[in-house]
């Protein structure tokens, strides 16, 4: 398999996508080269740390990333149709219509002054031609559909008088609105207490389930990843270090930053003095190495990471990494690397 | 919402109390100071301090004299001033306070199109060469004195010009809404625009500064994600967020403004209002005069307060919940 060319039957199909911003430093780019496809009803995740790109380089394709600085390049195809440079009108149409949103902060992600259903009737009647009192209703069925009890009179409360939990439950209600193709979820839980987070992503997998659409999970939470995830995106740098099924990527990772990142999950089973982590900070946007991004901070280090390594594998399982086969497999029986054991 | 209103104004009443509390205890109980003497005026003879001392029962306990002295201000409105002998004070006050409102009202009134237009105006147009311009004038409206703005004003519409283009610029005076509403405005029509254009330079560039604030909000890009245009993204949500704050400085000015403060407004154009009738009082030393005014001031303040807190509290939910 490769990311050449487009998927014809993806719902979403990123090519070659860069993100650049011109500053007083020099050309930062956020986003480099990033490519993956997003199938009908699938979940990929988008895994990385913070300031890896992960978030602009989906809030760049829909026009989200407004600075006059910016320059975007690459093609992404939603249902087939270059979305990258459409006019403002027309991305108005997309956003909230087809493709919804949720957010990280679910208290600061609606606005403090109207009331929840006057939110989620706005963002209905955007895109739908309803009368006032059918949208109503319809955001009324909505706040009942993502387990808001007692939705009637709940509509008309304001967003602080809901818990973090229960706002980012109206968020996905409105999300789910328009009844979109595609859903990008940036860190949905990660503002979330560790009960609630689970709730937020039963909730998300049983709407995915009934309504059918795909979604995009960002996250620097494996196990968000393995959780909802069908296939996973790593991303290191703004470059995509490692795409699979997130199967395959959780459990026999190639790449040593995905080791490094699913080493770095806690584990109550195991009792450990300090947490592990990987070395080194992550890479400043400025100063990435023409090489592999990875390579200041790897352990597993050769000549060969001054180039950058193309994005390659076997099948569906794409990584970016100059290590051969055998390296890896030796590497991966010792005890650092986290995978089948 | 209602509770709330009413708890609000209960709550204004109460203050309201405690002022005249307060002014009666600093005019008539300041120790060390005859009131019958400052009442007077300068150089009264003991027959009419005489007079006095009976009228305000100056002999009697502190709390009758209170009670004495808001039944002369409010009930029996019969208060009068020593200095300008036997003027009211309260017919005096009710006479110039419309002159006051009319001023306030259409101040009130161009300066918020102005302020309002003008902060929406830069904020939209953020990083080009229209907005440090919009702000340059907001500065520069905010530096200028309203007593030299109003002389210039009047130099240039009374002077040379005069014969001219100004021809039809009255010269200062006030000529009430029901005698003549045309000439009303067109007596008013230059104190307006001398007295919002301080206020318009201010509320330009605090809604400008909220509003880029606000845009930068998460709520702004939820409102993006929804798809939402940027005129209704602006107006609907930001702009609505941003009129929290122009609200509160609103209630404020205009309270200061109706109790007074436009004084220097009223003396340069010749318009009898209570800042102007305030600074009679200060000048001729005249205590009963100076008193009602005061009175009358900390009045609207306390009001405009009030209102500023309901109309908060319908803007923003957050402030509603009572404790």
């Amino acid at each position: 398999m490769s990311l050449d060319d487009h998927s014809t039957d993806a719902v979403l199909s990123v090519r070659d996508l860069t993100v650049s911003f011109a500053t007083r430093q020099g050309v930062v780019r956020a986003v480099d080269g990033l490519s993956f496809d997003v199938g009908a009803k699938e979940v990929l995740g988008i895994v990385g740390e913070s300031g890896s790109g992960k978030s602009v380089a989906m809030y760049s394709m829909l026009g989200l990333v407004r600075d006059a600085n910016v320059s975007i390049s690459g093609s992404v195809l939603f249902e087939g149709r270059e979305i990258l440079g459409l006019s403002d009108a027309d991305m108005q149409s997309v956003r909230g219509g087809e493709v919804g949103m949720i957010f990280q902060d679910p208290m600061t992600a609606l606005t403090p002054v109207y009331t929840v259903g006057w939110q989620i009737v706005e963002q209905l009647r955007a895109h739908n031609e309803m009368t006032k009192k059918a949208a109503y209703e319809r955001a009324a069925e909505l706040l009942a559909e993502v387990g808001i009890p007692d939705p009637k009179s709940r509509i008309n409360h304001y967003p602080h008088e809901f818990s973090g939990g229960m706002r980012q439950r109206v968020v996905i209600a409105m999300a789910l609105s328009c009844n979109p193709k595609l859903l990008i979820a940036d860190e949905p839980t990660t503002a979330l207490d560790v009960t609630t987070q689970a709730q937020i992503l039963d909730l998300m997998g049983r709407l995915q389930a009934t309504h059918g659409s795909s979604i995009v999970i960002i996250t620097h939470d494996m196990g968000v990843i393995a959780e909802i995830a069908h296939r996973v995106v790593v991303m290191y740098a703004g470059r995509p270090a490692e795409i699979g099924p997130e199967i395959d990527v959780v459990r026999s990772a190639r790449h040593p930053y995905t080791w490094g990142l699913l080493g770095a999950v806690p584990r109550a089973d195991v009792k450990t003095r300090r947490l592990v982590t990987i070395p080194g900070n992550a890479v400043s946007p400025l100063e990435v190495p023409p090489g592999c991004a990875f390579a200041p901070r790897c352990q597993y280090r050769m000549d060969i990471c001054e180039q950058r390594p193309p994005l390659r594998g076997a099948h569906d399982h794409l990584d970016a990494c100059w290590l051969s086969d055998e390296q890896r497999l030796a590497i991966r029986s010792t005890a650092t690397v986290r995978g089948e054991s | 919402m209602l509770r709330f209103t009413i708890k609000r104004l209960a709550s204004a009443v109460l203050v309201m109390f405690t002022i005249s509390v307060l002014v009666f205890l600093i005019f008539f109980a300041t120790p060390g100071v005859n009131p019958a003497a400052r009442i007077a005026g300068r150089s009264a003879s003991p027959q009419v301090l005489a007079n006095v001392a009976k009228e305000f029962g100056l002999n009697r306990p502190l709390p009758i004299r209170y009670g004495l002295m808001m039944y002369h201000l409010f009930i029996k409105q019969d208060l009068s001033s020593y200095v300008n002998i036997g003027d009211r004070i309260i017919p005096q006050i009710t006479a110039a306070a419309p002159i006051t409102l009319s001023l306030i009202f259409g101040a009130v009134v161009i300066w918020l199109l102005v302020g309002v237009s003008a902060g929406v105006i830069a904020a939209k147009n953020k990083g080009k060469f229209i907005d440090p311009l919009v702000m340059f004038f907001g500065i520069a409206a905010i530096s200028i004195p309203v007593y030299w703005l109003g002389q210039m004003v009047l130099l240039v519409t009374q002077g040379g010009l005069h014969r001219t283009i100004f021809a039809w610029a009255p010269n200062g005076g006030y000529v009430s809404l029901t005698q003549s509403p045309w000439q009303w405005a067109l007596h008013l029509l230059f104190p307006w625009l001398t007295l919002a254009s301080l206020y318009a330079g201010i509320y330009a560039r605090v809604l400008r500064g909220e509003l880029i604030n606000n845009m930068n909000e998460d709520y702004i890009r939820t409102a993006r994600a929804k798809g939402l245009s940027e005129r209704r993204i602006l107006y609907r949500h930001a702009l609505r967020c941003s009129m929290i704050s122009i609200v509160s400085l609103f209630g404020l000015d205009v309270g200061v403004l109706v109790g007074g403060a436009a004084l220097l407004t009223e003396v340069v154009f010749g318009l009898p209002g209570v800042g102007f009738l305030t600074y009679q009082g200060l000048q001729n030393l005249d205590l009963p005069l100076i008193m009602g005014c005061v009175m009358y001031g900390a009045f609207f303040v306390v009001l405009a307060s009030a209102v500023v807190d309901v109309l908060y509290a319908y803007i923003d939910p957050r402030i509603r919940v009572v404790a």
